[in-house]
């Protein structure tokens, strides 16, 4: 399955959620976004903008200070 | 069958532009939101910085919002447009470096250019006639109707009755009856409208949607620019300003020092960028900075920071200085003392 990663590394809210949202919409259904970040609040809001816009959040983890958010693209209308 | 009609919210995170949506889709209307991301957003910066805020739950408002009325969101990056806006703003600025009513007018603009490339009927927004002294009054509203372009397919769902008839209502989209006449700045319609609408826990009410508002904030700005000798700034920039303690000890050079944890490392992840200075010898704050500087002022910057370090009562304090091509060197400094330090300085 095609990862493709978002180094959204020193960005701060909302700035994460918009890289991860403009690489989805160039995406087809089933491939997998990675976004690397290291504002915490990432945690939330990537989950929270997988829930409004239908995607599927595959993980969240913590590494070395760095916050691992990985989401796989669901078919839009 | 007649046509689903569809229409974008432009949502801040606010209580009012979450009325103004719920409102709407109460009518029947399918409504998506819009965020605009201007990089001067209130928006969690700070508190994702500063290590005494980590603790509390953090949220982004308008995904709050958005999942409450259960719609789609999206956030829009309009970092560099919108510095046209805050350097010349036709109708000039607010209190503070704020342009609230050209801010407006450019997000109506831009949400229409959107509401036609996307096939949508309108645009809504949670303004209230007179609940702000420069964007939301009787005469300003029909500006920003007028010069977005959007004309009578914006529509202010808790004004409406005190305004001119839009499309959406004439074409019998939605109903006027179903619109509200709220005025001024009392916060209780709005607070009554939530909770008949039973919706609780709702960000903190008309609060400045961004940095532009707040006087300290605007100072740091109006000082950058004057010590470029121009309007400007990139994102880096209006980052910085929201962190730490910014001292111009000289006019070609300022000083930003941490004031705590959260903020030194928020600083470390810009280093490289800046002269960065940490104290050695003693616990204490890392600080950069910005300007060009010869070693006479790095020995200032690095009395100026001993001072806010633990050795700041000791005869010497040992610094690191990593310079922009990633050299390190080592300096010996006596701290400022307090009186030392000329309230000017303090941006
Ligand atoms: S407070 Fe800031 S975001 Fe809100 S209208 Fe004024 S300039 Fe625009």
């Amino acid at each position: 399955m095609k990862t493709v990663i978002v180094d959204a590394r020193r960005l701060l809210c909302p700035m994460p959620v918009i890289r991860v949202q403009n690489q989805v919409k160039e995406l087809p259904a089933g491939t997998r976004v990675e976004a690397i970040c290291t504002d915490p609040g990432a945690l939330n809001d990537i989950p929270a903008w997988c829930r409004i816009n239908g995607h599927k959040l595959i993980e969240t983890r913590t590494e070395n200070n760095e916050y691992i958010i990985v989401v796989e693209v669901v078919e839009g209308d | 069958m007649t046509k689903q009609r569809k229409a974008v919210a432009l949502i801040s995170g606010g209580l009012d532009s979450l009325l103004a949506a719920k409102v709407i889709q109460e009518q029947g209307i399918h409504v998506e939101g819009i965020n605009f991301f201007t990089g001067f957003c209130v928006e969690g910066h700070t508190h994702a910085i500063r290590q005494k805020d980590r603790s509390r739950p953090k949220r982004n408002n308008a995904l709050w919002v958005a999942e409450q009325l259960g719609i789609k969101l999206h956030i829009v990056d309009i970092i560099e447009e919108y510095k046209d806006v805050v350097f010349n703003p036709k109708h000039g600025y607010g209190a503070n470096l704020n342009p609230c009513l050209d801010c407006k007018i450019f997000m109506v603009k831009k949400a229409f250019e959107w509401i036609e490339e996307n096939d949508f009927d309108f645009i809504i927004t949670g303004e209230v006639v007179g609940q702000r002294p420069m964007s939301q009054r009787k005469d300003t509203m029909p500006v920003v109707a007028r010069d977005s372009g959007a004309a009578d397919r914006l529509v202010r769902p808790l004004s409406g009755q005190n305004l001119p008839v839009t499309l959406p209502e004439r074409e019998g989209w939605i109903s006027r009856d179903g619109l509200y006449g709220f005025n001024g700045r009392s916060r209780k319609p709005q607070m009554a409208l939530a909770k008949q609408f039973g919706l609780e826990d709702y960000a903190q009410p008309a609060g400045g949607c961004c940095f532009l508002t707040d006087a300290q904030y605007s100072v740091k700005l109006a000082d950058l620019w004057k010590a470029r000798g121009e309007k400007q700034y990139e994102i880096d920039d209006i980052m910085l300003l929201k962190v730490g303690r910014h001292l111009r000890p000289k006019p070609h050079f300022k000083v930003i020092i941490s004031r705590e944890e959260g903020e030194g490392n928020f600083l470390h992840g810009y280093r490289k960028e800046y002269v960065a200075l940490s104290t050695v010898s003693h616990a204490g704050p890392l600080a950069l900075i910005e300007g060009e500087v010869d070693s006479a002022d790095i020995e200032l910057a690095c009395q100026l920071v001993a001072r806010y370090s633990q050795g700041k009562a000791e005869a010497q304090v040992e610094m690191d200085v990593r310079h922009l091509d990633g050299t390190h060197q080592q300096v010996s400094v006596k701290p400022l003392s307090s009186d030392a330090i000329p309230q000017a300085w303090y941006i």
